[in-house]
């Protein structure tokens, strides 16, 4: 039944349904509602589970890493510095190979001190071996924490996975979302099933010291993980819409893509902006598609390059940069074409950081520029006043 | 003692130094903790000499993760077992003196103030040995480590330990006390006292190092014996905010006899100034001893200081 709710209610209350043994965070905005609403579920009684208040997000990764390694479904959440505070961990809850779930509330990152939404947090934490799924609304938002654990308890993968959502824009919005009940939930989430984990009825050793002699086949075993990842993906989405009756995750979501000429490629709300000018494009006579990049880590590059091919050209719009370099979604997108015959020209484009706005007007502007020779990526909506003079 | 041998939970063949102080308290402390036990551990020499892939002398389950997390693993292996109604098994979480009272300080906070069910053990050798012997905050007075040099303008480190028993204290926390490998059984009946309480334990554990000591190996449990003796170490239990026992000496010794031992307090004795100095770490000595009462003659100054 659809439900007017607030984006972290409602991914609190999908959370609570997910069943988490252990919860652990640190307060820091826009996550806090999350965490709020799941302490509070415990307070009530409604959800069993550990409550752990900690004193910084290194302890709240590495809380939810001990209780996971104990055998324990966890869920944590952050943003912005608290993320870049938990890199550390981060690395280390998947290099043990570790399921977690964490809420990935993303934020821009200091200095200047900004607690809006872009990507630069999450694309710190892009190389730590966490899956990333990047959410366009709400609902996804909620579905995709339910598909995370499914994903990340597979014994086949034992990965981590961080639910990316836009900071107030998913994480503040209120919007109708369809919350699924226990039945559903327990239906498509068994409880988890460890492996190994720490017990004194058979005791292992974790996190051990290894040299050149074996390092690096961890590493290929992460990243083979994550090539499965891409299956496993696919398959649990087409579950979730077994169950659930919508479809509701997968790598990519193409949009009006089959004859258009130009697609604009982007991750999160920005998604939205872009297909509503789509619609507004193809009514205008521009053959214009949009492709929604949902798993960013693993990057389905075999899908990516199949929605993209035959076009005439590609726009990324993505609110994180590489500084000194480029973003990070068009240097993937462009790594994906390479070597295609009759390739599409990429341009990337970089929007929303800090959370300005990005709207029709920052799609046009991108449409626009496309084809101007421009040094890239191209930081889209500058302002004169505050930059003193035009970029391109 | 007998238990040492019959039920080794700590296996031999790991990598440590001769005479190493810190592998000796781990093994004393995992037997008297017993199998029915879950531990932590600190990115450092501990970790590195127990546990290199594909060997491990941990006999129960261990899990090592980062240098400054131990506390808030062990805080989430406990929050795991809470969970899953299993509140029988003894967590453990350990640490060398910079991995709990220098980087690990604020994690090992919030796992004192938490109340988690974890007895907290600072193996302290008073400084970065894993990474060749860099000073940290329990690295003592005119102590020479490769970061705290004795020099022409240096008498070594220029601190004296930071008070981390009294920090753990400070959290009001119903367990903390001090012990040293000198005195096995004396460690093993409050690791096993500590367990025997539910809430956060902290345990600081005088280990030497002789390596980065410059100490005999044959003589690492005659020095820590002799940091005891000397009053700079005083042993102590501390129940709920009170101090319940103080190992006292009927006579100690002068803090030379500890001192000369160590290379790292050697270029104290080749100067009249360097003899002002040992002066110093004397009268640090007399200080300690005066606050816990070690003197057995004298009255012990304030049971709860």
């Amino acid at each position: 039944m659809l439900k007017a709710i607030e984006g972290s209610k409602a991914v609190a209350e999908v959370v609570k349904l997910c069943r988490p043994l252990v919860v652990a965070a640190y307060p820091i905005t826009p996550q806090t509602h999350i965490v709020e609403a799941l302490a509070k579920m415990v307070a009530d009684g409604e959800l069993k589970a550990e409550y752990v208040n900690v004193e910084s997000e290194h302890s709240a990764a590495s809380v939810v890493l001990g209780a996971s390694a104990t055998g324990a479904r966890t869920y944590t959440a952050t943003t912005s510095q608290g993320m870049l505070l938990m890199v550390e961990v981060l690395y280390n809850i998947a290099g043990l190979r570790l399921p977690v779930v964490l809420g990935g509330v993303n934020r821009a990152v200091s200095a200047p001190i900004n607690i809006w939404n872009d990507y630069q947090d999450s694309m710190a934490a892009r190389d730590t071996g966490w899956i990333q799924l990047y959410a366009e609304d709400n609902q996804e938002a909620c579905d995709m924490h339910i598909q995370a654990y499914r994903i990340a308890e597979r014994e086949d993968i034992m990965l981590p996975v961080m639910v990316c959502m836009d900071g107030f824009l998913i994480t503040h919005s209120i919007e109708p979302v369809d919350i699924p009940s226990q039945e559903e939930v327990d239906r498509f989430l068994p409880p988890y099933k460890p492996q190994h984990y720490l017990t004194p009825e058979n005791p292992l050793t974790f996190g051990y010291l290894m040299g050149p002699e074996g390092y690096m086949e961890t590493r290929y075993q992460i990243q083979m993980a994550m090539e499965r990842a891409k299956g496993v993906i696919e398959e649990v989405a087409e579950e979730f819409s077994s169950v659930f009756g919508r479809y509701s995750g997968g790598l990519i979501e193409p949009y009006r893509l089959d004859d258009a000429d130009i697609a604009i490629v982007s991750m999160g709300t920005a998604v939205g902006v872009i297909k509503d000018t789509v619609d507004r494009l193809r009514k205008e006579g521009r053959k214009v598609g949009a492709l929604k990049v949902r798993s960013y880590r693993p990057f389905p590059k075999e899908a990516v390059r199949e929605a993209l091919k035959g076009m005439e050209g590609v726009i990324v719009i993505e609110k994180d940069i590489s500084l000194g370099s480029t973003g990070g979604l068009a240097a993937d997108v462009k790594e994906a074409l390479y070597g295609l015959e009759k390739a599409p020209k990429v341009k990337g484009f970089v929007a929303g950081l800090g959370g300005r706005e990005v709207n029709e007007g920052t799609v046009r502007q991108a449409l626009s520029l496309y084809e101007v020779d421009t040094m890239e990526p191209v930081f889209l909506d500058l302002k004169e006043e505050v930059e003193g003079r035009r970029y391109a | 003692m007998r238990n040492l041998y019959n039920q080794n939970l700590f296996a031999p063949g790991h990598t440590a130094c001769t005479g190493c102080g810190e592998a000796l308290g781990a093994r004393l402390v995992l037997n008297a903790a017993g199998p029915k036990t879950i531990a932590t551990c600190a990115t450092g020499c501990l970790e590195v000499f127990s546990s290199r892939y594909p060997q491990s002398s941990w006999e129960i389950p261990w899990i090592h993760s980062l240098f400054e997390n131990a506390a808030a693993v062990a805080s989430g292996v406990a929050a795991a077992l809470k969970a899953m109604g299993k509140e029988d098994i003894n967590i453990i979480a350990q640490g060398g003196d910079g991995g709990t009272a220098d980087i690990g300080l604020q994690a090992l906070s919030g796992m004192l103030e938490r109340g988690d069910n974890v007895l907290y053990i600072c193996y302290d050798n008073e400084a970065y040995m894993n990474t060749g012997v860099q000073r940290s905050g329990l690295t003592p007075l005119d102590a020479h480590t490769t970061t705290s040099p004795a020099g022409k303008q240096s008498w070594g480190n220029r601190t004296n330990k930071k008070d981390m028993p009294a920090i753990a204290a400070a959290h009001h926390i119903p367990y903390v006390a001090t012990a040293s490998v000198g005195y096995p059984q004396d460690l093993q009946r409050k690791v096993k006292k500590a367990l025997s309480i539910r809430g956060p334990k902290y345990i600081h554990l005088y280990v030497p190092c002789p390596l980065g000591w410059g100490s005999d190996p044959a003589l690492t449990i005659k020095i820590a014996k002799l940091v005891v003796e000397t009053g700079l170490f005083p042993l102590y239990e501390m129940e709920n905010g009170k101090i319940t026992n103080v190992k006292r000496l009927a006579k100690r010794k002068p803090v030379v006899e500890y001192l000369k031992l160590q290379k790292r307090f050697a270029h104290l004795f080749k100067s009249e100034e360097g003899k002002r100095e040992i002066e110093r770490i004397q009268a640090l000595a007399d200080e300690l001893a005066e606050r816990f009462g070690v003197d057995a003659r004298k009255k012990a100054a304030s049971p709860s200081s």
